[in-house]
């Protein structure tokens, strides 16, 4: 039951072992004993007063505490000659990401007691707790154990190349996400839409176009990339002509999935009240489709980048995130590289985050979004 | 004649009768241009049925024709002995090889993953939300990284495309299984509970069975993806063997044929291996007692 008492336990124990035996990695100045000390005190407050963790700012103190713990043996590692670590930090670390596995569970506990916007800050903050945890552990490894730079760099060292070529990176990201992404998604989305509607009218070309629609969705589409570069140059309408045709099947088989969705009792409500096609489509069956052509924006949204990244590794003019990947890993430069994929995965959730937030928009009323 | 109407066998053939039909339409119009230069430059008479029968039989061809295709298939698969480098049937095999491989450490992965977010709290809020943002992300730009990280510290050949594989389909395979293993309704966990049945027994007797569906769905997705990533794994670093490696070569000098019919390859594949997770999935569901 009381599994946080024993762990803290161990942490407390684990840094008496560490501080007696192996003091090295503390002596990178005062500053740094200082702030490692502080997560002891977190622990012997939850051991001696375990009430702390069920107030708000009992946790916001021992998360501050676990954090200055995080700082000190970042500090140690970063100050310390390569080869010169003790084996204590690493007992320290092992221990204190114990307490931070026990932080994260003391603060998705608690959400049901508070009002909403809490809730979610709550939620969100956990999550964030996760990825910091990795971020650090990320860092402290690979300068710790002098991993070498191409097959990690540190977290630090991708954020200094990021700041350092942010110019660079802005003129890739206008020519594979602005012009290339952008263009295809739209041209794919579009095209995918209207050809669906028009099938839709016939159902002896729907009957023909679905399971060929769903077939073409599992197929390797990526590989028709070397054949649009082939076509369309070098530059970005190739990659464009590639992601509108991986985007154009998934929209098609959704649109379609979509319109046959609505129920029979509102069509017929529709019917009596006289309405044509025009006014059926328009009026009842694009709205209740909506949740499924959002389904295949939100796919697209991945493949479409995908899409565009992979094809610039067939050949692009000397700029673009694909070609700066390809072009760089060759050079060994692997924290640009990361830096590249950073500015990737960015763009990639915010594009996703974006059509999410759409979707909330238009379909608020869809059941799924229902609460409680 | 109104099976011939109702018929799906029927509209299926018409519609790829008809994208024959433009496909051959397409390769002449395509092909003209350069055709047409050509013979002006050779001053050679020409009519539209010598340009008609010129633009299906060139060599490099902007769009080859389907006849083509099928003529450089049935060379490269059947004319050639299955070891031999010009063989599509090896380098299907070596890119069919890493699909599996990855396809089993994913899926291992995954199902993993699935059990620790559904049985442990912090890991369902800490974790999860993670696993979500993560398939917005563009992994396969990762790939040229892995291979060439991978190969400068001696890692070559097969592991490196089966991580990028298993990166790939890792994440159906886990949002699909923590929806699966969710899936059993509060009544039959209350039975269980009525039964005294332990965590494990839980587990095996009720919240498995209950996410098989869940589970054969996020593999046809995922076998689908591992076949892609181990193709986009095969393109940097200039591997030598596989559907991608053939795709690059192809592109590089200018074989459209040999492109085309990689990427006939690789469908077939796909298709493939979709439809053996099929029959995989009606025989599991048939032995769990399923009446389809």
């Amino acid at each position: 039951m009381k599994n946080y008492i024993i762990l803290n336990w161990i942490f407390c124990i684990g840094f008496l072992v560490q501080l007696i035996f192996s003091r090295v990695w503390m002596s990178h100045g005062s500053s740094t004993i200082l702030f490692a000390f502080q997560p002891l005190l977190a622990s012997f407050l939850v051991i001696y007063r375990p009430t702390v963790i069920k107030a708000m700012s009992g946790k916001i103190l021992i998360s501050l505490l676990i954090l200055s713990g995080c700082i000190a043996s970042l500090n140690s590692v970063h100050s310390a000659e390569t080869g010169a670590l003790s084996w204590g930090i690493w007992l320290y670390v092992v221990t204190l990401v114990g307490l931070l596995w026990q932080l994260m569970g003391f603060w998705s506990q608690i959400e049901n007691l508070l009002n909403k916007n809490v809730a979610v800050a709550i939620n969100l903050m956990v999550p964030v707790l996760f990825g910091g945890m990795l971020l650090y552990l990320w860092e402290m490894l690979t300068v710790g154990f002098d991993v070498p730079q191409v097959l990690l760099p540190p977290p630090t060292m991708i954020g200094m190349a990021f700041v350092n070529s942010l110019e660079m990176l802005w003129a890739d990201f206008q020519q594979t996400f602005l012009k290339a992404v952008l263009a295809g998604f739209i041209l794919g989305c579009g095209s995918g839409f209207i050809v669906a509607v028009m099938v839709d009218k016939i159902p002896f070309l729907q009957r023909g176009l679905l399971p060929l629609g769903n077939l073409a969705s599992a197929l390797p589409i990526v590989g028709v990339a070397p054949i649009m570069v082939m076509w369309f140059g070098f530059d970005w309408q190739s990659k464009a002509a590639v992601v509108m045709i991986m985007t154009f099947f998934p929209m098609l088989v959704n649109t379609l999935t979509g319109l046959k969705s609505t129920g029979q009792i509102e069509l017929d409500l529709m019917h009596s009240y006289a309405a044509d096609y025009w006014q059926m489509l328009i009026k009842v069956r694009l709205p209740n489709s909506l949740p499924f052509i959002f389904n295949a924006l939100k796919i697209n949204s991945t493949l479409a980048l995908i899409g565009a990244i992979v094809a610039e590794f067939f050949g692009t003019p000397i700029v673009g995130m694909g070609f700066r990947i390809s072009t760089e890993i060759g050079r060994m430069n692997v924290d640009v590289v990361w830096a590249t994929i950073a500015v990737a995965a960015l763009s990639g959730s915010f594009f996703y985050a974006l059509l999410a937030f759409l979707e909330r928009q238009f379909t608020g009323w869809h059941p799924s979004f229902r609460v409680g | 004649m109104n099976w011939l109407r109702t018929s799906s066998f029927v509209s299926i053939s018409t519609v790829l009768a008809f994208t024959a039909v433009i496909w051959y339409a397409a390769a002449v119009y395509l092909n003209s241009a350069v055709l047409i230069d050509k013979y002006e430059r050779h001053k050679v008479e020409w009519d539209f049925s010598k340009l008609v029968d010129d633009s299906w039989s060139m060599d490099r061809p902007i769009m080859p024709a389907p006849h083509q295709i099928i003529f450089d298939l049935n060379k490269s698969i059947f004319k050639q002995k299955i070891s031999s480098k010009r063989s599509l049937i090896y380098h299907g095999w070596v890119t069919i090889s890493s699909t599996m491989v990855g396809f089993a450490m994913g899926g291992i992965l995954g199902i993993l993953l699935a059990v620790g977010i559904v049985h442990v709290p912090t890991l369902n809020k800490s974790v999860l939300p993670w696993i979500i943002a993560s398939q917005t992300i563009p992994i396969l730009a990762i790939a040229p990284m892995i291979i060439v990280g991978l190969g400068a510290i001696g890692v070559t050949g097969l592991l490196p495309k089966a991580i990028i594989s298993a990166y790939l389909c890792f994440f159906p395979i886990a949002i699909g299984m923590v929806k699966g293993l969710r899936s059993p309704d509060p009544i039959h966990l209350d039975l269980m509970k009525t039964y005294n049945a332990s965590k494990s027994q839980n587990f095996w007797k009720l919240r498995w069975p209950a996410s098989t569906p869940f589970l054969f769905a996020s593999f046809k997705v995922s076998i689908a993806i591992s076949l892609v990533g181990a193709i986009v794994g095969e393109l940097p670093a200039g591997a030598r063997a596989g559907l991608g490696a053939r795709l690059l070569t192809g592109s590089y000098y200018g074989q459209t044929i040999q492109i085309w019919s990689a990427l006939i390859v690789a469908s077939v594949l796909a298709a493939t291996l979709v439809f053996l997770m099929t029959l995989l999935e009606k025989g599991v569901q048939k032995r769990m007692g399923v009446r389809l």
